[in-house]
Parts: C-alpha cells; structure tokens; sequence
C-alpha cells in the first residue's frame, strides 16, 4: 500500500484518470444510444403515428417561430449588406449576397438554433419526465422498445422537418432582403432578383441541404439522449434541459464550421 | 415460480441487496415488506428486468433473467403486468387509451374488440365512464385503479405491485387491498407486491418476507411474521421508532 506523501502525489493523476475514463463512458453511452435508435429506424415495426406526431412536435410547432426570425434576419441582412454594398457601388448584388449568406449559412445554423430552442428543449423534458414518473418503465416492461415510441421517430423527424424548415426560413429571409432592399431602399426588383439566378448554384443549394439534415440529427439525438438518461427529480429534468439546448447549440456551431470547410 | 438466488447489487460501492433470496409460488400473493430505503425498489427492478445484479440469479418459470438477451428477457415480460408506485399512466393518453395501449401495440385485436375489452377492464376495477379523462384529471386512487386496468387487461400470469396504495387514504388503501384480493381470486395470476401497510397486507398476503439490510430476514404466511421472534420483524410491524436498537444492532 502506498504511504501517505505518495498517495499525495499520485491523486491528481488518479482524479484525471477517473474523469478521463468517465468522458470515454459517457462516448460510448450516447453513440451506441444512436445506434440502437438507428437499428430501431430499420428493424420493424415501424411507428408511423408516433412519427407523424413527431413532425408535428417539431416541425409544425416550430413555424411561426422560424417565419419570424427567418424574415427578420432577411430584413437585417437586406439593410447591413445594401449599406455595405452601396459604399463600392455594388448594390446590384445584394440579392445574391442575401440569398447566399442565408442558403449557405445562416439559414441552416438559425432554423436548428431556433428549434433547439423551441422543440429540443420540449423533447428533452418531456422525455426527461417520462423517465422519472417511470412512463419510460412502463414501457419497457411492457416488452415495447422506448426508443421505437420516442427516441427513433424523433430523429426521423429531425432529419424531414430541419430541411424543410430551413427552406422556409430562407424563402422568407430571402423576401425579408427584398421587402428592405426593393421596397423601402429603392432598388430594382429585376436586379434583386435576376442576379441571385446568375449567381446561386444548386451546391450552395445542397451544402446548405447537407448542414440542415445534419443538424437535425444532432439536434434530436442531443436532445433525446439528454432527457433518456436525465437525473433525479425535477432539477434533474431541468439541468438536462438546459445542457440538450447548449450542448446541441455548441456542437452545430462546431459542425457547421467542419461541414462549411469540407463543402467549399 | 419465481426464484431468486443470491441476489447482489451495489451502486458507487453502497451494497443495497446482500446475497437476497426468495422463492414465490405459483398463484401466491407474495407481500415483501421492509422500511424504506432497504431496497425493495431495487429489487423489485431486478424481477422486471430492468436492473442487472452484480451477483445472484433471478430465475422466472426456470429462465434466468441476469444471463439472457433482451429478447428473452422481453419474452418472460409478455407474461408480466406491472402497477407502478405512481401509476406511470402515459400522461398524453386519456385512461381508456392507457388501458387499450398494452392490447394495440401487442395484439392484433380489433378496435371494437379492444374497446369493449377496455371497457370491462374499467369496470373491473369499478372505473365506468372515466374512459375519456386525462390521468391528470383524475384522483390519485383513481389513477391507482386505472393502472391496476392498464396491467390487467392482457391477462398477465404474474403481476408485480409496486406500493400500490402509498399516499391514499386508509379506506382507499382497504379498497385497493379488496381491489387486488378480488382480481387475483378471479383470474389466478401470480403477484408480488412491495408494501408498507402495515397490519392491512397481512389480510390478503399468502407469503410475507421481510427485506432489511439487502437480505430477507423473515419469509413466511402472516402469522408466522406477526408472531415472529425476530427483534427486526417485530420492530417494524409495531412501528417501533429505533430506539428499541433493533435495526441499529443489524445495520
């Protein structure tokens, strides 16, 4: 047995190691908690109706919120960018400037910010408090899969509603820009319009594509995760909460930069 | 027959079941009775399979549930029915749909066969008409009642109970109790139930064993247990704070 000064010495080492190891554990949970979700996704049977509720909990819910912030940035980015296009004459350009920033970039990454926000938070609490009123158990004991019920139909859900929700927050940012750069700024619809043609191509159609579809998979894989393995009680349920919604915001901000990198 | 074999557990290095043992009969009710925090929760996980033991067996109808797959361990489920300490009704269904959903996710009955299934089981359980309330809409012995539907209705050969009267008055306790007693002389199923009411469960238990310290003390019919010599036994079913040294001097 070491004596007292060794040991001493030897605990920073043993505390890493312990945290270290429990880093590595907590990998291995929340990947092989995907694959179970991604073997329920191809093994029947399938749950079409908690699927059909999921999209709705997700994606229907989440409209008003993504038409908002999306016509907004739109608004903001039409008035930044004609600001900063007219001081070198190129005000003909904002419409693609627009649509590129919003197709590319800031469509994909606000829409999953802005449903995190709105439905991931809910997933993980609700998930979260079907664990501890033992609603989870019920289920398990039941011989029925939780994850064919909530953790599966979730991340289906995701990966239909995130695309499809960023394509409406660009439609309507687009509009946002012209709605400022056409009608309050004076400039030419034909040329708003007409250049974004030339100048937007189907990859920075599909790159924005690729962002959005991946993002909803993080975002409800977080999110499920986070509520399927939540703590005791109701601070339990509230500190998952609010790590599903930062860790899912830290991790698209981080997935966005790699996936910007990769599809230049 | 359930058996249980040496049965051990410990979380963060805390033992919570030492070497348990049990045995439960065909078509008993079996009563495990115990203060709180002795583990009879986790043991309770155990015989559902959603706790795996660092040591011991937990043998049901000679499977073994600590050295299987899930799929086996959800074959032996099929047989089970089990009443939460809260109900754990799903609290998105109405009560109906919480009674019909073991027989529309499990079965291939109709839905005016289960319909009319869900509305028997209801009225078992003296529940007419509440069919299309939330649970949150109803009281606690209600929701109790609900559950106890809910469990029965695919005809279960073993049903757990987990505290199924804790926070009810005592004649809702009464009413579960005769609740409970009336079902299993109908339909013969097999229960273990964990409980804390005292000298109530000794009026429908066939077996009673007491769990202390991770281990069941003392298991035998209830008048074995109320006349039992054990200092342990007596203190609890007299309610006997721990000044009697009793549960210090096992501890």
């Amino acid at each position: 047995m070491a004596d007292a000064p060794t040991w001493a010495v030897l605990r920073p080492f043993e505390l890493l190691g312990e945290r270290v190891l429990g880093l590595l554990e907590s990998l291995g949970r929340f990947g092989s908690f995907f694959a179970r979700a991604v073997l329920s996704m191809v093994t029947p049977p399938f749950k079409v109706r908690a699927f059909v509720d999921r999209i709705d909990y997700i994606g229907y819910r989440s409209l008003v919120i993504i038409v908002l912030t999306g016509a907004f940035t739109g608004m903001v980015l039409g008035l930044q960018l004609f600001l900063t296009l007219s001081r070198f004459g190129s005000e003909a350009f904002l419409g693609p400037a627009v649509a590129l920033g919003l197709i590319r970039e800031l469509g994909p990454v606000l829409a999953a910010l802005m449903v995190t926000g709105r439905a991931g938070s809910a997933l993980t609490a609700e998930i979260g408090i079907m664990r501890i009123t033992e609603q989870i158990d019920a289920l398990t004991v039941m011989a029925l899969s939780p994850f064919r019920y909530l953790v599966t139909p979730s991340i289906l859900a995701g990966v239909v509603t995130f695309p499809l929700m960023t394509a409406l927050f660009d439609v309507v940012g687009i509009f946002g820009g012209y709605l400022v750069g056409v009608k309050l700024l004076g400039l030419s619809e034909g040329t708003y319009f007409g250049e974004m043609q030339t100048f937007v191509h189907l990859d920075d159609i599909l790159t924005g594509f690729w962002k959005s579809l991946s993002f909803g998979v993080l975002v409800t894989w977080v999110c499920t995760y986070k509520g399927y393995y939540v703590g005791h009680g109701a601070e339990g349920v509230a500190r998952a909460t609010t790590q599903a919604v930062v860790l899912s915001s830290v991790l698209i901000l981080l997935w966005d930069y790699f996936l910007g990198s990769v599809l230049r | 027959m359930i058996k249980v074999e040496g049965l051990t557990k410990s979380f963060d290095g805390q033992m919570v079941l030492r070497g348990l043992e049990l045995e439960v009969r065909d078509g008993s009710i079996t009563i495990i009775i115990g203060r709180s925090g002795g583990g009879k929760s986790v043991f309770l996980k155990h015989l559902l399979g959603l706790l795996r033991p660092d040591a011991g067996r937990v043998l049901v109808g000679g499977v073994d549930l600590t050295g299987v797959s899930r799929r086996e361990i959800d074959r032996v489920r099929d047989r089970y029915g089990v009443v939460f300490q809260g109900g754990a009704l799903f609290d998105s269904l109405t009560c109906a749909q919480n009674v019909a959903f073991p027989l529309r996710e499990k079965t291939r009955l109709g839905r005016a066969e289960i319909t009319k299934r869900v509305e028997v089981g209801l009225a078992q359980v003296g529940l007419e008409g509440v069919g299309p309330k939330y649970p949150e809409e109803i009281s606690g012995g209600m929701r109790k009642r609900v559950a106890i539907a809910r469990a029965l209705i695919t005809e279960p050969e073993i049903v757990f109970f987990d505290e199924p009267t804790t926070g009810l008055d005592p004649i809702l306790v009464n009413s579960i109790h005769g609740l409970i007693q009336d079902l299993h002389r109908r339909f013969g199923f097999t229960a273990v139930m964990v409980s804390h009411e005292i000298p109530e469960i000794f009026g429908i238990a066939d077996t009673v064993a007491m769990l202390h310290d991770g281990r069941i003390v003392e298991v035998g019919p209830p008048e074995a247990i109320q006349g039992s010599r054990n200092p342990i036994v007596q203190q609890f079913i007299r309610g006997q704070p721990d000044e009697g040294g009793a549960f210090k001097e096992s501890g």
